[in-house]
């Protein structure tokens, strides 16, 4: 399940937001400290409650075995590259709570995130964690006893029941009735935490760039924690056999799962950057196009999320930006360090490029869509593009994307024949192409992106006397 | 068109069928002893508590729906197998009416359910054309069978049913052996279909399963002592969890799939660029593989070979010109070492292919009389790399005698010879279009 730390620290993977988090910490806009107190008040009021007390030794050992599953799941997420989001299946144990210890002994296990065992968390982000997760194990709990006994009871004896301060213990014969409060206890945990997480995401300054779907909650995420959650109602069956040793058997398969998760993790990182790397390769021929795949690749992804498409369709579009150029390499060098004016024959050897680009990666089968704009990055709204002619509506969204991005950094990239320009003159291109040459749909969302994030430019560096130049740009739309 | 696909298909079928061995089919035979016995010996008796026995084959017939493709070609189906597993050693089930008094089902029923649940489960894979998968299925059925018939006689024993540390040790126990002698089949088999050594496949097959295998065996105990509580209505309650659990298994080979295949799509860059011929990436990692292998390489060290073969001409791209055909076989030693620098210092900006660039970078350099000595992938390699320059993908005999003559004859220096001999081997054990 999500923490707010996570997700925000995620979000933020074009930038060094890792850096920047904690020294910006303390910068807080108003609205978000109001959010977190009034969130951390909520908490307090619940975990007054705890019956100290009057509670059992057996509540308490069963309280501080499922704090401590909690914890350590809670503290070792999986980063997850493209979901922009956090894997953790700590949701089991604070509804294993939820059956066993009722509805306080759930908030008191949400609310041991405050001692995560990672260091880097500051204290705000410990404090924010610690309250949403004790919310949602009190909400969870609350709608497992209210679901439990059919309405019908007094207010008063309502109050007990949430207050509950012996150990619960599943019994066989009453158990087919537990699955329906379960499982409203299951959804309530899972929404009230996703929702509190999102409403911190548009709440803090440093999120706040994030257009709406950007980060935060995604729908395989909510699922795979109803999944682990379904295990927290396994952790309280078994307790009824073996005790505190539920919890301990349950970790295993979490724990194996866990690891299978973190190397996804780390082999789709490695994925990408071999992808950005081999890409990166190609380009050495041409000193002027350096980085560029890269900077496409980025620029597609800002668009992209500013229209809102899905993370899944973000991380495509970023690799067919990355991979466009590819086919570019098929096209002889003579003909891309040419000076002056292109022949047919050698115009059609360029216009060749994106079929090219296609030949090489159509077999890499998790591209699909991508395929799509890579093949179609240099077609024009109004028809008189390249390879197929298409217009409008007819070419791929993916391409309309990449080609906006694409034209921007070749316009503020120096080339042989020109200097690098300026952000603002090359909007201003962009803007008098909408229409013709891009979507102007693509555009506006290329420069409100652009205005919020901002854009990192080629290096201006002087090449080094004999490198090889390029005096064609085909992608440059002011190109001679 | 039409009817060279199908004939394709005919020879692969064919080829698929020469291809079954004497491992395969004691395998078979076995299997078929065991399922022919089961359902004997279970319409002898009456079934033990038929919706029990229901609950539990449908489950194992979802979790072989379900199966997971691994890395290396393997598949495993773990819900299938901790379900199998579960009703193995199931001792009571809530709201349920005891089976045979405190026993369970007995063994053979065990067997003949968990074949019924395989056997269905497979019926669509199979429909949709996907592997049969019989050997993997075979296997998981030997290790349920194993426990199974250890496990039921110790079910009855008042000291376990007292004592549920006793029965979980005793599960725990049996499901591991048990793990391991599906282990052993499938390395068997493995060895069988990629001429392997043995050793190296039971390494890399521990390897690859013992977490899957944990998972499974953990889940089939967790199964057994929740269905106490909750009868039957666990496995519905189990199956959420199990699935999630799995998706993060798919996700990881799926990726690891998704890698090897950009790997091999973007080392093509070569060859449109007209650095190298086409097709020579792809064959060079191929058959550095099956050469690797055949010098018992292991598993990891396997895939470090074929990124690094498939990407070893990378570091071409920094030449102003491609070399007239391609081959880096005759280009002097100087250029040689500059391509392979570059191509190492390409895939060392992944930051994360550390080995392979160390082995692209010493693709250069002799087997002896170099720097230094190179490591074994890059030998081979470089032995490989200048085969396939030789022979340029020809699968003409003559051809590539020759080539592995002008190879023999500069081993000891050049080429290691080793290395060498392993090629002559491979490249003369199978037709070498199938290599």
């Amino acid at each position: 399940m999500p923490g707010s730390g996570e997700a925000a620290r995620q979000a933020g993977k074009f930038e060094n937001r890792i850096a920047v988090g904690e020294e910006d910490m303390g910068k807080l806009s108003l609205a978000t400290w109001i959010y977190v107190l009034a969130l951390v008040a909520a908490a307090t009021a619940v975990l007054v409650r705890v019956p100290v007390g009057l509670v059992s030794v057996r509540w308490w050992i069963a309280y501080a075995v499922l704090a401590l599953v909690f914890l350590i799941f809670e503290s070792t997420p999986v980063f997850l590259a493209s979901r922009g989001s956090a894997w953790s299946p700590s949701s089991a144990s604070t509804l294993a709570a939820v059956v066993l210890l009722g509805p306080i002994g759930a908030a008191m296990v949400g609310a041991a995130a405050v001692l995560s065992f990672s260091r880097r968390i500051p204290v705000v982000e410990r404090l924010f964690n610690g309250s949403m997760y004790a919310v949602a194990g009190f909400a969870a709990g609350v709608v497992y006893a209210v679901a439990g006994i059919e309405g019908k009871l007094p207010a008063a004896e309502l109050f007990g029941l949430l207050t509950r301060s012996h150990l619960s213990v599943p019994r066989p014969a009453i158990f087919a009735g537990l699955i329906v409060p379960f499982v409203a206890a299951a959804m309530a945990h899972v929404l009230v935490n996703h929702g509190l997480v999102v409403g911190m995401l548009m709440l803090d300054k440093n999120t706040r760039s994030l257009p709406p779907g950007g980060a935060g909650s995604s729908v395989p995420l909510l699922l795979s924690d109803l999944g682990f959650a379904a295990l927290g109602l396994v952790i309280a069956a078994l307790w009824a056999v073996m005790g505190p040793f539920a919890a301990a058997i349950v970790c295993v398969p979490l724990l194996v799962a866990r690891w299978a998760m973190a190397q996804f993790a780390d082999q789709q990182r490695a994925h990408s950057a071999t992808l950005a790397a081999l890409c990166q390769a190609v380009e050495t021929k041409d000193f002027y196009t350096r980085g560029h795949s890269e900077r496409v690749s980025r620029g597609s992804a800002m668009i992209a999320r500013e229209i809102g498409m899905r993370p899944e369709r973000v991380e495509a579009v970023s690799f067919a930006g990355m991979l466009h150029d590819v086919g570019k390499l098929g096209v002889p060098t003579k003909v891309l360090q040419k000076a002056g004016r292109l022949t047919e024959e050698e115009y059609a050897a360029i216009q060749l490029h994106p079929m090219r680009g296609l030949e090489i990666v159509r077999e890499i089968g998790f591209l699909n869509e991508a395929l799509t704009g890579i093949m179609h990055h240099h077609e024009r709204m109004d028809g008189r593009g390249y390879p197929m002619g298409f217009a409008g509506d007819e070419i791929p969204q993916f391409a309309r994307v990449i080609a906006v991005a694409d034209a921007f950094d070749s316009m503020t990239s120096t080339r042989s024949y020109r200097q690098a320009r300026r952000l603002g003159d090359a909007v201003s291109e962009l803007r008098k192409g909408a229409g013709s040459q891009f979507d102007p749909k693509m555009v506006e969302a290329f420069v409100s992106a652009l205005s919020r994030e901002g854009w990192k430019p080629q290096e201006p560096a002087l090449p080094r006397g004999h490198e090889i130049l390029t005096s064609h740009d085909h992608d440059d739309p002011m190109s001679p | 068109m039409s009817g060279t696909a199908s004939q394709r298909v005919v020879d692969q079928r064919w080829q698929a069928w020469q291809a079954v061995d004497s491992g395969r089919l004691v395998l078979g035979a076995a299997t078929c002893a065991l399922v022919v016995i089961a359902f004997a010996r279970t319409a002898e008796v009456n079934v033990a508590a038929p919706q029990v026995a229901i609950a539990f084959g449908v489950f194992i017939a979802f979790g072989e729906l379900l199966r997971l493709s691994l890395p290396g070609g393997r598949e495993a189906a773990p819900i299938a197998m901790s379900a199998a597993l579960a009703y193995a050693m199931v001792l009571q089930i809530a709201r349920q009416p005891p089976a045979a008094p405190l026993a369970g089902p007995p063994a053979w029923q065990v067997v003949a359910v968990t074949a019924i649940g395989m056997t269905v489960g497979a019926l669509p894979h199979i429909a949709a054309g996907r592997r049969a998968g019989f050997s993997e299925m075979s296997a998981r059925l030997i290790a349920v069978a194993w426990v199974a018939f250890t496990f039921r006689p110790l079910a009855g024993e008042a000291m376990l049913v007292k004592h549920w540390v006793l029965a979980m040790g005793a599960m725990a126990l049996l499901t591991a052996l048990g793990w391991l002698l599906e282990t052993v089949i499938a390395a068997i088999i493995r060895a069988d279909d990629l001429r392997a050594r043995y050793s190296v496949m039971l390494t890399d097959e521990m390897r690859v399963q013992w977490r899957l295998g944990l998972a499974a065996g953990t889940s089939a105990i967790i199964t057994v002592f929740g269905a106490q509580v909750m009868g039957l209505l666990e496995l519905a309650v189990f199956a959420g969890p199990l699935l999630v659990i799995q998706l993060a298994f798919r996700r990881y080979a799926g990726i690891r799939a998704t890698y090897l295949q950009t790997v091999r799509a973007l080392a093509q860059v070569t060859e449109v660029g007209g650095y190298t011929e086409s097709g020579h990436s792809r064959r060079v990692g191929r058959l550095a593989l099956v050469v690797g292998r055949e010098l018992g390489m292991a598993e990891p060290d396997l895939l470090n070979l074929e990124y690094a073969a498939l990407m070893h001409d990378i570091g071409q791209l920094a030449l102003r010109e491609p070399i007239p055909g391609g081959a880096t076989t005759g280009v002097a030693p100087f250029q040689a070492q500059r391509i392979a620098d570059f191509g190492a210092a390409v895939i060392n900006r992944t930051g994360v292919l550390e080995t392979v660039a160390e082995i692209v970078r010493c693709q250069w350099m002799p087997a002896r009389g170099g720097p230094r000595q190179p490591p074994l992938a890059s030998r081979i390699i470089r032995a490989v790399n200048a085969f396939d320059d030789l022979t340029g993908g020809s699968v003409d005999r003559a051809r590539i005698g020759e080539a592995l003559n002008r190879l023999r004859a500069e081993t000891g220096a050049e080429y290691d010879p080793v290395v060498v001999a392993a090629l002559t081997t491979v490249t003369g054990r199978l037709p070498v279009s199938r290599l």
